[in-house]
């Protein structure tokens, strides 16, 4: 057998210092900039935290893209929903009047914004796609005010780094980070193609997200969060659908 | 540093270290992908073409199998168990393990020159009767052994080729035209491809070439000598050449 060269025992120790040094200062920057997703801890860590670090450092504010009138879908499909609680059955039954969306956290002015009011900040009006986990997908038009503009209003502190939103039935709440949040098409959605937003697709309220897959797009939203940190929050790994198995990140 | 002294110097392994490692990381990357993929494709066996699609709208075709979605309309009476969550997250832990694999391949076969002497077929080999020779070769099952000088033979090389150059970069492709922050960023990407579906049921036609691919390559490797052949991928070493060796030491 031949024996190992003592210069290439040398080379081979130097490139794998300077591998393990590397991805030490890598991880610390990727921690400063915000770059390592709240699932990260398990075996699949790895693998979310290059996704979500390389989306972030390459494509942080890009727009996802938008389509003409022409390509609405004639049949947009509802996903199915779990049985709806009481909480919304009885809004329902007062056609949605009392309906509020508080928003708490680290703002400056806690406080709670109904539908009439979302409706006096800016609008926006967008047609995109929304793209399931499945693989199946729709276009729609939506229709409603950008996130950006809630916060805004609430006095957003500059310490946030992530803002939680929870629906009114149980155990459905999502949390994004700020480049999604701030994103002018992150929209608090109250209208779908030319009429209130149907029941089945959210309404009243949906926020709605199209850079990322379909299930961050929350529906019958009552309540925001902003947080510096999304440790205190459920099981600590970001949002409902990592505790079911999903991927905090459904940009991909 | 060039590739082309080890295939000529008979006391050098079959296949470079780096390859051995690069292809046995690229085949577990790719199991993990073909069964997570699978798996994921059950939520939504339907195929489309264009931007859209969904149970409402008419599919190009559909695999009649079971889904795992009530939704689906599969003409089975039961839905499978829900396995997308795990699914996803190692297909596409698998993808970047593949695809950083495949990077490091790339610039090694260039830097090397592994491409222009092992993969591209050997000038000897560019017409059509060496190609129709090597044809004629496999129809009777005769397959080359330890003593011929190039590694690979057209046939070998040409799938080699398709495989590395087009199936495996188109795949990969694809699947990004899928992701919503990946074609926010590039539309280009997807827009090409005639929308969304037709990027999904692409990327499951290459999958299926990928695994007829595969089928192949596992027929091959055992109908030649497969101890032989997996040795020759994991130690370098094929017994046939340790033995020669061993005879022409004494």
């Amino acid at each position: 057998m031949s024996k190992i060269s003592r210069r290439k025992f040398v080379t081979t120790g130097i490139v794998a210092t300077a591998g393990a040094s590397g991805l030490v200062a890598a991880a610390g920057l990727a921690h400063r900039y915000g770059l390592i997703p709240p699932d990260s801890g398990g075996i699949f860590g790895p693998g979310e935290t290059l996704t979500y670090a390389a989306q972030r450092l390459l494509a942080r504010n890009s727009l996802a893209r938008e389509f003409p009138r022409s390509m609405i879908s004639k049949a947009p499909f509802a996903n199915e929903i779990a049985p709806l609680g009481d909480g919304f059955k009885n809004h329902q039954a007062a056609g949605f009047k009392d309906w509020r969306i508080s928003v708490d956290g680290m703002v400056a002015r806690p406080g709670s914004f109904s539908l009439s009011d979302l409706r006096s900040f800016p609008v926006r009006s967008q047609i995109t796609e929304v793209v399931c986990e499945e693989g199946w997908s729709y276009i729609a038009e939506w229709v409603g005010t950008p996130l950006v503009e809630v916060l805004n209003a609430s006095g957003l502190l500059p310490q946030v780094r992530y803002i939680v939103y929870y629906s009114i039935q149980p155990n459905w709440w999502e949390s994004i980070d700020m480049a999604d949040a701030l994103h002018p098409q992150t929209l608090l959605t109250y209208a779908m193609n030319d009429g209130d937003l149907p029941m089945s697709f959210g309404g009243p309220l949906r926020l709605r997200l199209p850079r990322q897959l379909g299930y961050k797009s929350v529906k019958f939203i009552t309540r925001i969060t902003a947080t510096d940190s999304l440790k205190r929050f459920g099981k600590g790994l970001g949002s409902s659908s990592p505790e079911g198995g999903y991927a905090w990140y459904a940009g991909i | 540093m060039s590739d082309t002294t080890s295939i000529e110097n008979s006391d050098s392994p079959r296949h470079a270290p780096f390859v051995r490692v690069t292809h046995w990381i690229t085949a577990i990357s790719f199991l993990a992908l073909l069964i997570t993929g699978i798996e994921i494709m059950i939520s939504h066996p339907r195929f489309y073409w264009g931007e859209i699609g969904n149970v409402q709208t008419t599919p190009l075709f559909q695999i009649p199998i079971p889904s795992s979605r009530a939704m689906v309309p599969t003409g089975y009476g039961y839905v499978l168990p829900d396995q997308n969550g795990w699914s996803r997250y190692l297909h596409f832990q698998a993808a970047w393990a593949l695809v950083l694999t495949g990077l490091a391949y790339a610039i090694w076969g260039l830097w090397t020159g592994h491409f222009r002497s092992n993969l591209f077929p050997a000038p000897a080999d560019r017409n059509w009767t060496a190609v129709w020779q090597i044809i004629a070769k496999h129809m009777r099952f005769k397959f080359s052994d330890e003593s011929e000088a190039r590694p690979y033979n057209v046939l070998q090389r040409t799938a080699y080729l398709v495989v590395i150059f087009l199936l495996f970069p188109f795949v990969i492709w694809t699947g990004l035209a899928m992701s919503p922050a990946f074609n926010a960023a590039f539309p280009a990407t997807v827009n090409v491809l005639g929308g969304r579906q037709s990027a999904r049921t692409l990327h499951f036609l290459l999958s299926a070439f990928l695994l007829l691919f595969l089928f192949i390559h596992i027929a091959m490797v055992a109908l030649s000598g497969f101890w032989n052949r997996m040795r020759a991928m994991i130690t370098g070493t094929p017994p046939v050449r340790q033995k020669r060796l061993a005879e022409e030491r004494r």
